[in-house]
């Protein structure tokens, strides 16, 4: 009897069969609506830094208007235009882009296209610079629309540093943090902050002289000896979430704001001296022939609903650049809104501490090639 | 041994050496190979040889043939720096793991059964299985300060050691990339040495370190020397280890081509360093083949 019920289980009884082939020649036939349902779906091509595609930020809108995200990730302005230059027109439908790689992408006459600023919310931008970001604006058009932001100072470990301690970059010079100082390995935003320390804040920590920059030099030289190592994301996360290093230089909260979820005892801090900021934005390619899906993503973006999930990204958190994404911020998450100081009257709220001119927007070299700051970096590194 | 015997024995090896006539039988298998290695390696090799002459302006490269690139790239004391960090650390690891990896494979070879080889070889080309990155991160876990190692040492009072964004880590990298490799080549190679020779060694009074350094060891070289040979290049050419383990601190020829890459485009630039690598690694492949196949005087 056993013997004959498996039998049964191998071999397929004819109705079996017609049953099967039944399903299979439907399926077949049916084919034609599955495609065309597939079809409706929008693909957007995004060029981004890692995250700006993930399912947290971007599910709602793909619901909403049945669009699937196909994501390109980048880790750094330069592989970004590696990204591009490598691939085929019409590859990329958005470009998620630092700020100071906008003004690049504009000077390349053809890649993307100008925007009309009357379809974004320039009325309610947090900040008046927000509206006429540099870079992202040529000859009275807008090509690339600010879509959130964040500072960059010290970072630390708050067993180890005090607030107080924290509240200016010498700290990274300490005794107590010798071998424990990590870099986050990206030559503007370190020498940035360390320009920043010797005080070039007129006009910018980027725009200095010739002796201002071998000053900057020798002061990044002497932090040598502090040094544990050069991380790039993952590396910065681990060795602060692991305690390898107690401090960092060139990071923000976009960083120790996820490690900080993750349960580690790191916090960041705009010290005295002044921070830097990074800044991100949107543009559309010119190849694209999804333009109107792409504009319509980039409102969604600056809409309170995408300000809310961008404040709240899960690989890297970003301030909101709208009033309206402020205010939505603080009803959706309010802990989040607090932590970051995106509430109104908070000593850290990101907009006072660049009206008190405490914040410098992070650039590329003004009196220097980015070539003679990447080979400093790679001698600071073999130092 | 008579004359006759010896030349007797002399002529299979003189017809081994003459070069059989080209056949299309023969070409049909060449072909394809050549081929492949026409088009994936020589081609994109002239490709990064030409790349490394051309100019970038306002983040462009723009086609040309200007030697500036390597003028730059050589006179900065940076790159000799780390050259000469990359090589000493491949051959560091290439000369631990070849000693550390023999007497594993010298077990392998001869004292355990054919069952256990087999399952030993398994498990040597599992780690394969995960992704190179991923093992290196469960290093992090092992070798950090508060990591497994020094947790275990803190329990007889030891430590903690920092092992993590050192060298030494960096060599770790290195040999969890190269150990499984260069065992499964040792111990093949060792594995195919007659027998006989052995047993008549040990017959004529050779003791057994004695048999391993002149017997085995001459007999299993050519295997040995390639199993160095890929150590080195693996390590030589390694991001993942000196970024993720040694902190990049100081960086290694991978990691200050990515650098280059940050400055403005300046692939050409990063080119120089590439082809600089292939060449060493050229020469140093090309030395230790001829090293292998050398007949001995």
């Amino acid at each position: 009897m056993k013997k004959n019920d498996k039998t049964q289980i191998l071999s397929a009884s004819r109705r079996d069969i017609l049953k099967y082939s039944g399903a299979t020649a439907a399926t077949i036939l049916a084919a034609p609506w599955v495609n065309r349902a597939w079809a409706d779906t929008v693909e957007l091509n995004m060029l981004s830094w890692y995250g700006l595609a993930e399912p947290d930020m971007v599910e709602e809108f793909e619901a909403e208007n049945n669009v699937k995200f196909k994501p390109k990730y980048y880790a750094g302005g330069d592989n970004m235009l590696a990204a591009l230059a490598q691939s085929p027109a019409g590859t990329f439908d958005i470009i998620h882009t630092d700020a100071e790689y906008a003004r690049i992408l504009i000077a390349r006459g053809d890649l993307i296209d100008e925007m009309d600023p009357s379809d974004y919310p320039f009325g309610d931008m947090q900040h008046e610079d927000f509206k006429n970001f540099p870079g992202h604006w040529a000859d009275g058009k807008l090509y690339s629309v600010i879509c959130r932001f964040g500072h960059l100072g010290v970072s630390y470990n708050t067993e180890a540093v005090t607030h107080d301690e924290a509240m200016s970059y010498n700290v990274f010079w300490d005794s107590k943090l010798t071998g424990k100082v990590g870099h986050f390995d990206w030559h503007l935003p370190s020498l940035g902050e360390i320009s920043l320390l010797n005080g070039n804040n007129d006009p910018s920590p980027f725009n200095i002289d010739q002796a201002a920059w071998e000053a900057v030099q020798a002061k990044t030289l002497s932090l040598k000896p502090q040094v544990k190592g050069f991380f790039d994301y993952g590396g910065t996360f681990s060795s602060l979430k692991n305690g390898e290093i107690l401090a960092c230089v060139g990071i923000g909260d976009w960083v120790t704001g996820v490690v900080a979820a993750d349960g580690a005892a790191v916090d960041s801090v705009v010290p005295d001296e002044g921070g830097i900021q990074w800044t991100e934005s949107y543009s559309i390619v010119s190849t694209s022939t999804k333009k109107d899906m792409a504009n319509k993503y980039i409102q969604y973006a600056l809409s309170p609903a995408g300000q809310v999930r961008s404040a709240n990204m899960k690989a890297y958190p970003g301030f909101c650049v709208t009033n309206a994404g402020q205010e939505a911020l603080i009803k959706a998450t309010p802990d989040e809104a607090r932590r970051t100081g995106q509430m109104p009257g908070m000593s850290n709220n990101p907009i006072t501490l660049i009206n008190e001119g405490r914040i410098h927007y992070r650039d590329t070299p003004k009196q220097q090639s980015l070539e003679d700051w990447n080979e400093f970096w790679s001698e600071y590194k073999n130092a | 041994m008579s004359d006759d015997t010896a030349s007797a024995l002399a002529k299979p090896a003189t017809t081994a050496t003459k070069r059989e006539p080209w056949s299309a039988y023969a070409l049909t298998w060449r072909v394809p190979l050549l081929i492949w290695q026409f088009l994936f390696f020589v081609v994109p090799l002239c490709f990064l040889i030409y790349l490394s002459f051309w100019l970038v302006k306002n983040y462009r490269m723009i086609p040309g043939f200007d030697v500036v690139n390597w003028v730059k790239m050589y006179s900065k004391g940076y790159f000799w720096d780390a050259y000469y960090l990359t090589f000493a650390m491949a051959a560091l690891a290439t000369v631990v793991t070849t000693i550390v990896a023999f007497p594993c494979a010298y077990a392998l070879s001869f004292k355990v059964s054919e069952t256990t080889r087999r399952w030993a070889v398994f498990f040597l080309i599992i780690p394969f299985f995960t992704s190179y990155l991923v093992r290196i991160y469960a290093w992090q876990v092992i070798i950090a300060e508060n990591g497994v190692i020094n947790g275990l040492l803190s329990y007889i009072g030891l430590g903690p050691f920092i092992m993590l964004n050192t060298k030494f880590g960096t060599l770790i990298g290195y040999m969890a990339l190269c150990m499984p490799l260069v065992v499964i080549l040792q111990t093949f190679s060792m594995a195919n040495v007659d027998r006989n020779l052995i047993e008549a060694a040990h017959n004529l009074g050779c003791g057994r370190l004695r048999t391993v350094f002149t017997v085995i060891v001459p007999l299993a070289k050519v295997g040995l020397i390639i199993g160095a040979v890929f150590c080195f290049i693996l390590s030589f050419g390694d991001f993942v280890s000196p970024y993720y383990l040694g902190g990049s601190r100081p960086p290694t020829l991978s990691i200050l081509i990515i650098d280059t890459t940050k400055s403005g485009q300046q692939w050409p630039k990063s080119a120089v360093v590439a082809v600089t690598m292939i060449a060493t690694l050229l020469v140093v492949a090309f030395a230790a083949v001829a090293t292998a196949y050398r007949k001995p005087k």
